[in-house]
């Protein structure tokens, strides 16, 4: 397809989602907005493009995991869930209600989850091991043997926020992708500024978390993650690298659509009537 | 006095527990593609050399990370294979717990932890290795099935048992380098969640798990000479619990005396306790840990110390009777 056009599709899918996300939200009163809007694009960019999957059939064993570690922003992946075909749409009405396949966070339950979220910093560690198991051959030196023999089953993209980088964990995952080589993963860390109670600098400054990825022997790359344009170059070129697992730091804005909330910290926001309002006026699709 | 026909008649032959759940795993890899060895830095012993050469892809080492060891498994079951992890009991746990709670027990994944060394008794690297609390911190994790064999015999079925099984299995060892007396005889029939009742009586029941079963038995042997007859039970499955036989035991001994190398706080002692005392109150002892940490020491000093001895056991039995008298 030409790049143009397809640039252009997801751009109006990232809409679409965006305005689903706040109608998902709108059944609870309140929804983890921030999060959920400034991955909105990427998100986009791997449903309808980069990931190999089937979502009419979720357990496919060959299919790209998509491993959301910072759990809490789900609502943009449940309206990526339905807007792909894993969930019909109505479901989306039963959010965080009793009983749903749609937890507040994302949750293996749900159709097309491949690890349940909310606890932060595991993410990572679930998406090294499906990465490993990907490359291992039962009677064969595949995994641990370079160059490898035979391509990896699937790839895993691992979502990522900057504020779970604080979690000693992750840092034990990237030691570990590095060391099995495993370039069938990339992690894209939703890079918004942001974390639960604060800007990410002044709660634990990380300094540069791209650098950090680097000193960890990770294939490093820095994107505009509200550039649909970047964010497609960025999931062309993880698929060049050899070797090496890729990170990609995505600048993103916490709330990305929404002027009166952009780069605030709305990362758990009530969903009142303006807001709404001025949301679906905004994102029509 | 009834026997289990399990039981070897003599109990002259020594094994290493750990080595025997090795040889059950490298079985079980021949058979199965599935099946993977995880460690976080631990000896992966008899394991090593026959992965290396026939499978090497299926041993992982992930370095000195047992968070990312457990939650990594879990990644591994949702590609397919069957992992089972290494470690010291106290670090899976205590560096794992959300791992476990939320990675393994809650998405349900078919990953098998393996907790090395656990227990006090072990003595070994002194207190910050041995595991008190394991049992009672994770029996209270919903879909785990929690195995604790006795000797090489039932741990090597329990690794068979813990593989058929698709599910979160936790497998509770003792000291990886120690050797322990063989109960039970090749043809033991191992199943998940069925004590094992290796001696009949009708005055008290005692319900043992782990290398402690060998002492229990010991102690019902010297007691049928004083004409007290104490059933044994090998409870090797934590979870579920077989509440059918212990109710038996409660209703048909009156008595019950609990013995594991765990905290008695919500380890066997506490889970037989909450069982008994719902649903069948009888007196109850508990032998075990009296909520202390370890120590570093040699296994019979340590035994000695923290009244986990036939010794202490038979005053356990004695107390038991006298409240269980003291009610008629």
């Amino acid at each position: 397809m030409d790049k143009e056009k397809l640039i252009q599709e997801l751009q109006a899918k990232a809409v679409r989602l965006r305005r689903e996300t706040l109608l998902i939200m709108k059944e609870m009163g309140s929804g983890w907005l921030g999060g959920s809007f400034s991955s909105a694009d990427f998100i986009a960019a791997l449903f309808f493009y980069r990931m190999k999957h089937d979502p009419r059939n979720a357990c496919w064993s060959e299919r790209d995991r998509l491993i959301i570690s910072k759990g809490h922003s789900c609502e943009v992946i449940y309206a990526a869930l339905a807007e792909s075909g894993y969930i019909p749409r109505e479901e989306l009405k039963t959010y965080s209600h009793l009983g749903s396949r749609l937890q507040t966070h994302v949750d293996c339950r749900t159709p097309g989850i491949d690890c349940s979220g909310g606890s932060l910093g595991l993410g990572l560690s679930f998406a090294v091991g499906s990465a490993m198991g990907a490359y291992i051959l039962p009677e064969k030196k595949n995994l641990s043997s370079s160059p490898r023999k035979q391509k990896a089953r699937f790839r895993v993209y691992c979502v990522l926020g900057d504020g779970e980088c604080n979690e000693g964990q992750v840092w034990e995952a990237a030691a570990n992708a590095f060391h099995y080589k495993l370039d069938n993963l990339t992690a894209i860390v939703d890079s918004n500024k942001f974390q639960s109670t604060g800007a990410v600098r002044m709660k634990m400054d990380m300094i540069s978390l791209a650098e950090k990825f680097k000193a960890f022997g990770w294939e490093t790359r820095e994107m505009d993650g509200n550039n649909m344009k970047e964010v497609v170059d960025t999931l062309d070129w993880v698929l060049t690298v050899e070797g090496k697992p890729q990170a990609v730091v995505a600048h993103t804005i916490k709330g990305k659509g929404f002027p009166s909330l952009e780069n605030t910290n709305c990362h758990f926001v009530k969903i009142t009537d303006d807001l709404l309002k001025k949301g679906l006026e905004a994102f029509v699709g | 006095m009834v026997k289990t026909t399990y039981l070897r008649e003599k109990r002259d032959t020594n094994e290493n527990m750990y080595s025997a759940h090795n040889r059950a795993l490298i079985e079980l890899a021949r058979k199965n593609k599935k099946i993977v060895s995880c460690y976080a830095d631990f000896p992966p012993g008899e394991v090593a050399e026959v992965f290396q050469n026939e499978f090497p892809d299926r041993i992982i080492d992930v370095g000195i990370a047992e968070g990312h060891l457990i939650t990594s498994a879990a990644g591994l079951a949702d590609a397919g294979l069957i992992p089972f992890t290494h470690c010291h009991a106290l670090f899976a746990l205590g560096r794992g717990y959300n791992q476990i709670r939320q990675n393994v027990a809650y998405d349900n994944r078919n990953v098998k932890i393996v907790l090395c060394n656990s227990g006090v008794i072990w003595g070994g690297i002194g207190p910050s290795h041995l595991a008190i609390e394991d049992l009672a911190a994770l029996r209270a994790i919903p879909n785990l099935v929690i195995l604790s064999p006795s000797d090489a015999v039932s741990t090597e079925k329990a690794t068979f048992a813990a593989a058929d099984y698709v599910g979160p299995v936790i497998l509770r060892l003792p000291s990886v380098g120690a050797t322990y007396p063989t109960l039970y005889k090749n043809d033991l029939e191992f199943k998940i969640g069925k004590a094992i009742c290796l001696r009949d009586g009708k005055d008290i029941t005692l319900m043992a798990t782990g290398i402690l079963v060998k002492d229990a038995l010991e102690v019902s042997e010297a007691l049928e000479k004083k004409g007290i007859r104490a059933r044994v039970l090998d409870i090797h499955t934590i979870k579920p619990l077989d509440e059918k036989a212990i109710l038996a035991a409660a209703k048909e001994t009156g008595a019950i005396v609990t013995v594991e190398d765990a905290n008695i706080l919500g380890g066997l002692g506490g889970a037989i306790a909450e069982l008994t005392s719902e649903r069948y109150p009888v007196p109850i002892r508990r032998v075990g840990v009296k909520d202390q940490f370890g120590e570093s020491g040699t296994s019979e000093e340590i035994k000695e110390c923290y009244g986990l001895t036939p010794a202490m056991i038979k005053k356990a039995v004695h107390h038991a009777r006298k409240a269980k008298r003291g009610r008629r």
